[in-house]
């Protein structure tokens, strides 16, 4: 036991292969045709319906809700690839309990709305299941080229758009696989069975697409060129940076990025010899802190704890993410914010917390009140930036707000024919939906151009 | 103390709940574990003469189902019963003998031939049973055959068979009526004509429950085909009220016992009956749903209803109802009610909105003053009770009775006190008042 004390406890294989397997499986298991039958029934059929205004892509929910009710389950997803081409991975992943469902009329009534994003799970499945293709057939090749940079949910839903108009697209994706987060960063429990992979080739099979992996803007291309060489570019590249810390001790070994080790999980082809740490602390307070702790905790971390400088009211991840850290045995602290992380011989061993609070005004103060507790990890999820030196050298006029691309409704950015949309841009919700209603709308509006 | 027990033509039960004549009353091991489970009597399945009928062997039912796979309505192609006459009458005349407080009648269906009435009416008699019931009612199959609903359908066959059967037997006289018809009062007329002693309905409706899409054949489908059936079960049951009624208000049948049958399903839906002026209800479908333990709900739940509202027995609930069921042209119009929406309430789905808006009085708002918002136009509406049927939500919407000496905003007319109906309006030609129009 002895060691334990002064080394840092990290280990893979914490857990049998049983129980991993069991806790990596589907957070919400598919319905089966007579739930999806009684739950669609419960669906008022609203007039103008308020879950429609609260889905960024204004699927027609209840006509989708009525198909699935009425036994077509196909038209359903129709319905929803309509205005949704990733519908299948929003209906895992979307945090509905504060989109959709939120403004479920249901929620007002009972406080328990209509599962529309397991609905929408049921048909897309369904449809992607029995059908060949998606619900969009090409128009005639219109002869247009464009480059659409980065292929997460925005690129894609972009590229498979612009694709269905009868364009040509060039998709450039830096890394080795297609998917952005969908493969790389989503909570694995969220997105099974190389669903994203399936969901990419699936998209992509409407043709006119033609992919092109491990080539970065900045290191493999650059703008310029591409704005000469295309009719139109479209960039969605995300968010590659995160921020700092700016907490002593940053530099030690196995102070991580939650990402990185995100990926890392989601790539990983045998979870047993994913090493974890056994106190694992996390900082932060979105979708990204929730993720990487419950999965520590799932791949056998013992204790491990979510520290947020604010209250669980101005905490990012929703209420039902917090929920889900709890019942899975993870602690929140909130008003606590990284003090020091305190090492030996170069790795972990606990960390420094202070307390905070709000003065009169609102704004944020640390206390002094400082409590340490043992860390053998320490994830960093306070948020990632745009890199954006890969996408034009300074001065050349790609103007930016705050720290992200700035674009108009349209999702034009200040340079000619060149649009954005996705997490890079400046004003999104950093989610999926939100990137595929980004890539929708600048395909729309790229292709009005194109054929004006 | 509320007291349950009946007493239908004569025929005494400790409680108004039968079981109609159908499969739940097949035989003896049925029957007897109905009596168990509380039943107040049974109406035994119905016999014929032998040999006896033969059933298919494939499925005799379809239904039509709710989302959670509630059932709705019932349909049905089987015939009477297939087992010999004796062994049916053996097994009625041992049950009586056990179950003396229990009514216990026996359906029959015969070939319209005097004759062959008086001799199966005889061998019922022997068996001690309180009573028969005439199976004028059956749509499928034996209608073919030129019984059931192909006499139900006939007032004067209706009329010939009663009187040869009240000649025959001293046992009372049920009359099972089809609703397979236009005008229910008319068999109901034949019936006390040839003196019945009390009417049953309904009997099933022919129907076809449902198309298989992929067989291209009506359900229930045996070896490729289907045929129509009896329809029953909860969806049902406005249909028979509302012919119940028109035999309990009809000058000509009123006063004629009436036992209810159709869709009964729960004790509110007994209380509607006897309220209509039935003076016991037979109960199928639920039965065959649920199993006969649902009984026992009905009982206490008519029982506690019947208590809150100080209701002693049975006979002062059957056809309170009646005086107040009347024709469409004594409707007073001078009734002026309004839809109101109890914002408190309402979930701002906005089905009352889109179906006033699309296929009523476009009296219901959308949005006001910009944000999403339902509210009744009195100018517009008419009344209707539509938005009120729609709304999700109980008591959301209610029906206001506009009060006297008010004006109506949608006619500007001050609301009057006096009763007013159809045939004084002014635009009915057959009124005194009658205004042509210019
Ligand atoms: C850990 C984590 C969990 C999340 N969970 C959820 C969730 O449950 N639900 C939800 O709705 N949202 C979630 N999000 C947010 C969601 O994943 C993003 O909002 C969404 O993926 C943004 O899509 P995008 O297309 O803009 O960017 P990304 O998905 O980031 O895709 C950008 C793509 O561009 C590529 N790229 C980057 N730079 C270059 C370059 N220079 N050249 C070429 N290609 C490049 C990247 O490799 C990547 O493939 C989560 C995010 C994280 C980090
Ligand atoms: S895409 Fe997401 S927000 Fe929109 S309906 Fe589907 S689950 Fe809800």
């Amino acid at each position: 036991m002895a060691d334990t004390l002064t080394a840092a406890d990290i280990r893979s294989g914490r857990l049998s292969d049983e129980v991993l397997k069991d806790n990596f499986s589907d957070l919400h298991p598919r319905l089966d045709p007579h739930e999806a039958a009684v739950e669609a029934d419960r669906c008022y059929f609203c007039y103008d319906a308020p879950c429609m205004t609260a889905c960024s892509t204004s699927i027609d929910i209840p006509q989708f809700i009525r198909q699935i009710s009425t036994g077509n389950p196909n038209g359903a997803a129709k319905t929803i690839f309509a205005e949704n081409i990733l519908g299948g991975m929003c209906a895992r992943v979307c945090p509905t309990e504060t989109l959709c469902e939120e403004a479920c009329v249901r929620e007002k009534a009972e406080g328990k709305p209509v599962r529309i994003g397991e609905l929408q799970r049921f048909a897309t499945d369904h449809f992607m299941e029995t059908k060949e293709g998606t619900s969009f057939t090409r128009a005639a090749e219109t002869g247009k080229r464009i480059a659409v940079v980065g292929a997460g949910p925005a690129g894609l839903s972009c590229a498979h758009r612009l694709a269905s108009h009868g364009h040509q697209i060039d998709l450039f994706e830096a890394k080795g696989k297609m998917g952005g987060l969908n493969e790389y960063g989503i909570a694995a429990y969220k997105s099974t069975n190389d669903f994203a992979q399936k969901e990419v080739e699936w998209l992509l099979s409407i043709g006119g697409i033609t992919v092109h992996s491990g080539m970065a803007l900045g290191r493999d291309l650059s703008l310029e060129r591409l704005q000469a060489d295309y009719d139109a570019v479209f960039l969605s590249i995300g968010l590659g940076g995160v921020n700092a810390l700016r907490a002593e001790g940053e530099n030690l070994e196995n102070v991580e990025d939650a990402v990185d080790y995100i990926e890392d999980l989601r790539q990983a082809s045998d979870l047993s010899k994913l090493p974890v740490g056994r106190d694992v602390v996390v900082i932060g307070g979105g979708m990204t802190a929730v993720d990487i702790a419950v999965q520590s905790k799932l791949l056998g971390a013992e204790n491990v704890t979510i520290a947020y400088r604010r209250g669980p009211d101005q905490m990012g991840a929703s209420k039902f993410e917090q929920d889900l850290a709890q019942t899975n045995g993870v602690a929140i602290k909130f008003w606590s914010k990284p003090f020091a992380i305190k090492g030996e011989g170069g790795q972990v061993s606990g960390i420094e917390l202070e307390r905070t609070e709000l003065n009169e005004n609102g704004r944020l103060l640390a206390t002094g009140d400082i409590e340490t507790i043992p860390a053998d990890m320490v994830f960093k999820a306070v948020g990632q930036t745009l890199v954006t030196k890969d996408i034009a050298a300074e001065g050349e006029g790609l103007a930016l707000e705050g720290d992200r691309i700035k674009v108009d409704e349209q999702r034009k950015t200040s340079l000619t024919n060149v649009w954005a949309g996705g997490d890079c841009v400046a004003g999104g919700e950093d989610l999926t939906v939100a990137a595929v209603e980004d890539g929708k709308v600048a395909a729309e509006a790229i292709n009005a151009v194109l054929t004006a | 103390m509320v007291d349950l027990r009946s007493d239908f033509v004569g025929i005494k039960s400790p409680n108004p709940f039968w079981l109609a004549s159908a499969p739940p009353t097949d035989k003896a091991y049925n029957v007897v574990r109905a009596f168990e489970a509380g039943w107040g009597g049974v109406v035994w399945k119905t016999l014929g003469e032998d040999p006896a009928v033969v059933n298919v062997n494939g499925p005799r039912y379809g239904a039509i189902h709710g989302k959670d796979r509630e059932l709705i309505g019932l349909n049905n192609i089987e015939l009477i019963t297939d087992r010999p006459l004796e062994v049916n009458l053996q097994e009625i005349k041992q049950v009586k003998r056990d179950w003396k407080d229990r009514a216990l009648v026996v359906s029959l269906m015969v070939p319209c031939e005097e004759a062959n009435w008086e001799s199966i009416l005889k061998r019922v008699e022997d068996t001690e049973a309180d009573g028969v019931e005439l199976n004028f009612g059956c749509p499928h199959g034996m209608s073919e055959r030129g019984m059931g609903a192909a006499v139900g359908q006939v007032p004067e066959y209706i009329e010939m068979v009663t009187r040869w059967a009240k000649k025959h037997t001293r046992m009372p006289v049920i009359v099972k009526l089809t609703p397979n018809i236009t005008d229910v009062r008319k068999p109901a007329q034949a019936a006390k004509r040839g003196g019945a002693d009390a009417v049953s309905l309904i009997n099933t409706i022919n129907s076809i429950v449902g198309v298989d899409l992929d067989l291209m054949a009506p359900n229930p489908t045996v070896g490729g085909k289907g045929t129509h059936g009896g329809y029953c079960g909860p969806a049902v049951k406005p249909i028979a009220l509302n012919m119940v009624a028109e035999i309990a208000r009809d000058p000509e049948t009123y006063g004629l016992p009436i036992s209810g049958i159709g869709g009964v399903t729960t004790w509110r839906d007994a209380a509607e009956f006897l309220a209509l002026g039935a003076g016991n209800v037979q109960v199928c479908t639920a039965a065959m749903t649920y199993g006969f333990k649902i009984v026992q709900d009905m009982i206490e739940g008519l029982k506690d209803w019947m208590e809150d509202k100080g209701y002693d027995s049975i006979d002062q609930v059957v056809g309170r109802a009646v005086p107040n069921v009347t024709d469409w042209q004594y409707l007073n119009l001078n009734y002026v009610a309004k839809a109101k929406i109890n914002q408190d309430l309402c979930i701002e789905c906005g089905r009352c909105h889109i179906a006033c808006e699309d296929t009523s009085h476009q009296a219901i708002t959308n949005m006001v003053d910009g944000i999403r918002k339902f509210e009744v136009i009195d100018e517009e509406c008419v009344g209707c009770n539509l938005c009120v049927n729609v709304c999700p939500v109980q008591d959301c919407i209610t029906m206001e009775q506009m009060p006297v000496g008010t004006i109506d905003p949608r006619t500007d007319k001050p609301i009057s006190a006096d009763y007013a109906n159809w045939t004084t309006h002014p635009n009915n030609p057959s009124s005194a008042n009658f205004e042509p129009a210019e």
